[in-house]
């Protein structure tokens, strides 16, 4: 279980404050107008920012003070998912191990992965050579691969048209959270959250609210959400 | 990883402020200058002062030229503005002795008219090459200022009928001369080779010129130690007008756009303008293969043994500065920042004073010329190789940082997966930046060297003070050679295959 308590988060004028926690295998969407801090959540919750106050923990464990790799955490970020320089393979290598070592093991669980995200056959490709589905379908490999419990997206699908969009979430979906990760996604698109969110996190004037219940939210929303979604 | 980069702020710190704490401990902390001395003073500001004053002046009519007009060959004058910078002193020396010295083209077109000869040799030659040098640099300077006058305000001075020249260029003018002074004050306030090669006397001798005299001549360390202190502060006052004025970026890109005019008129001193100053940064060119050519027939014993020497100091130094400007980089902080700045300040001449002062007691200063050589050129190209490489590790973070954190890339794994597959280009230029300086330098080896340890621009000097010029010029087109071949294979290098 992801739990915030007190946690207190400030930089300059900004500041957003979370106290709550998820259940396990959740898909929790994360919602809210531009500049009110989701981003900056998942990046405190990812451990690039230590918050002024309050703790984050996962399964009972204080993760406060933890390098972000340390963290049973894999993040997706908006772009720059993949190392250009280097192959898909490579990338994926590096998922496994910090030191990009290769083994016969290594190449056939890589091969694996790209099989099961539908790159088959693609890992000795650099990503330019890759469409942009194509890259987030390698990213989202990675993430498999890296195999931790608790999975960020902050909108690394943005980028994509509505339907590729749709079609990585579901990918998303079916292999992350079909195996009982927890997925915690930031979204703009309204429609994103109902096709796959359990939950839904409102973050807004300076707080994020606890994970509500989506579809019920979604049906009738209080005057926040309402305000943002243009309703 | 932090400790790399605080053993190579170490070790600049200790090259630097070190050596000249050494000098001024062997001077006795007593600065007691004599006329000759004040003379050298004078002579170092003055001369600098002008060289720099007829460079910015002299840039504007060309940057101006450049700038606005489209005409063919305007890229290759462009690239040949960035030449001086890698082109070996002493070299470019024999060149304008072929176009200003005695027999040289002047003289001979002066002679038509029943002129007498003019001489190279002096303040003036000591200037006219500074101006040679920096007059480049200048231009690129300034041309880069009017590149970034957002075209609209062009259309917009133009829809109004305004007057550009006051409205737009003089206010650039403005901003952009004062750094472009500051630094070619400062680089001419440290050139030793061409003081040592055009000037000495009493009336054209620099505060540097003076201490290699004092060491190599007279053996009076106490005297050089002095004079070290005072190009120290020389140097440091400069640098630090230098800050104020903004230091330029000097190793800019992206100058083949044309502003688009829309005023009439100009053509001709346009014209003129690129015209003077191609031939005068093409003629001395031209000399150094004319006159190399003949040489390369009798070539003097020893070059190539000085060839190796030169190449083996030149790939040393690369190689240091190259880990130093990493270390640095990747450290980053203030203390980074004052080692890349440091050595601007510091004169290859005063830290070789003050190795000699250290290691004189200890060892013979010939025996690790070579060594001391290396490391003096290293920490002098520092400042170069940094500021080609920290911004591109910089964007490296900023790119990928994040993705590398997540990774857990730390160390040595994030050196090779991350930073040096996205540094490729930047480290390959500044590899062969260093190593074109490197191969050039004039400075510490003057002092150290022994009868069998010249390298090549060594050699050269030798060969001019001999009165071999035709030797010299043999050798400079061979210096000249091994130093853009250098170049060239590292630039290259780094561009090979270089992924996105």
């Amino acid at each position: 279980m992801l739990r915030l308590e007190r946690l207190e988060i400030r930089q300059g004028d900004f500041a957003l404050s979370a106290d709550w926690a998820l259940g396990d295998g959740s898909i929790c969407a994360v919602m809210g107008p531009s500049g009110g801090g989701k981003s900056t959540l998942l990046a405190v919750i990812a451990g690039f920012l230590a918050p002024q106050a309050g703790r984050v923990s996962w399964g009972g464990r204080d993760l406060t003070g933890l390098a972000p790799a340390q963290r049973p955490i894999s993040i997706l970020f908006q772009d720059n998912n993949l190392f250009p320089h280097l192959t898909i393979e490579r990338n994926l290598a590096l998922g496994l191990d910090p030191r990009g070592q290769l083994d016969a093991a290594r190449r056939t669980e890589i091969a694996r992965v790209l099989e099961r995200v539908g790159l088959a056959g693609l890992g000795e490709r650099r990503p330019a050579a890759l469409s942009g589905g194509q890259q987030s379908r390698a990213a989202l490999a990675r993430v498999l691969l890296m195999d931790r419990p608790l999975v960020l997206l902050d909108e690394p699908f943005a980028a994509l048209g509505p339907g590729l969009r749709m079609e990585m979430l579901d990918l998303a979906r079916e292999v992350l959270a079909g195996e009982g990760r927890t997925l915690l996604m930031v979204s703009h698109a309204p429609g994103d959250a109902a096709r796959i969110a359990s939950d839904i996190v409102l973050v807004d004037a300076g707080r994020a609210a606890p994970p509500a219940a989506a579809a019920p939210l979604l049906a009738d929303p209080p005057p926040a959400l309402r305000a943002y979604l243009g309703r | 990883m932090r400790w790399p980069g605080g053993i190579a702020a170490g070790l600049v710190i200790a090259l630097t402020l070190g050596t000249l704490g050494a000098v001024a401990w062997r001077a006795g902390f007593a600065l007691r200058l004599g006329p000759a001395d004040w003379a050298a003073i004078r002579f170092t500001v003055w001369q600098a002062a002008l060289s720099a004053a007829l460079s910015v002046t002299l840039a504007v009519p060309v940057a101006r030229a450049l700038a606005r007009r489209r005409f063919f060959g305007r890229a290759a004058l462009v690239t040949l503005l960035g030449a001086p910078f890698i082109l070996p002193v002493i070299v470019a020396v024999i060149g304008l002795i072929g176009v200003f010295g005695r027999g040289g083209l002047l003289n001979e077109a002066l002679a038509l008219f029943g002129l007498g000869p003019v001489s190279v040799y002096g303040w003036h030659g000591v200037v006219l090459a500074h101006v040679f040098f920096n007059l480049p640099l200048a231009v690129r300077l300034i041309l880069q200022g009017w590149l970034a006058i957002p075209a609209e305000r062009f259309r917009l001075a133009a829809s109004l009928g305004a007057p550009v020249g006051r409205l737009l260029e003089w206010p650039m003018l403005r901003a952009v001369a004062p750094g472009a002074f500051a630094v070619i004050f400062l680089i001419c306030l440290t050139s030793f080779a061409v003081a040592l090669t055009l000037g000495g006397g009493p009336r054209a001798t620099t505060v540097e010129l003076a201490i290699y005299q004092a060491v190599r001549f007279d053996f009076d360390l106490g005297r050089a130690a002095m004079l070290a202190v005072v190009q120290f502060g020389l140097c440091g006052a400069a640098a630090m007008a230098l800050r104020a004025a903004g230091a330029p970026e000097t190793l800019g890109a992206g100058l083949d756009r044309v502003v688009e005019r829309h005023e009439p008129g100009g053509r001709l001193i346009d014209t003129l303008a690129v015209a003077l100053a191609a031939l005068f940064l093409m003629a001395p060119l031209a000399m150094i293969v004319g006159r190399g050519l003949p040489g390369l027939l009798e070539l003097p014993a020893g070059l190539w043994a000085a060839a190796a020497r030169s190449i083996a100091v030149a790939l040393g130094a690369t190689a240091l500065t190259l880990v130093m400007a990493l270390a640095l980089a990747l450290r980053g902080g203030a203390l980074a920042r004052l080692s890349m700045l440091l050595p601007l300040a510091a004169s290859g001449l005063v830290m070789g004073t003050g190795l000699f002062v250290v290691l004189h007691p200890v060892i013979a200063p010939r025996d690790v010329a070579l060594v001391v050589t290396m490391l003096v050129n290293a920490v002098m190209a520092l400042p170069f190789a940094a500021r080609v490489l920290a911004p591109a590790v910089a964007q490296a973070e900023a790119g990928h940082g994040r993705l590398a954190d997540s990774l857990g890339l730390h160390g040595l794994s994030r050196l090779r997966w991350l930073i040096l597959p996205r540094i490729r280009r930047p480290l390959g230029f500044a590899a062969g930046l260093t190593a074109a300086l490197s191969m050039g330098d004039l400075g510490v080896i003057a002092l150290f060297a022994g009868d069998g340890q010249a390298t090549l621009p060594l050699l050269m000097v030798r060969l001019m003070s001999a009165y071999r010029m035709e030797q010299a010029a043999g050798v400079a087109l061979v210096l000249l050679a091994i130093s853009l071949a250098l170049f060239w294979a590292f630039d290259r290098g780094g561009r090979v295959d270089a992924a996105a």
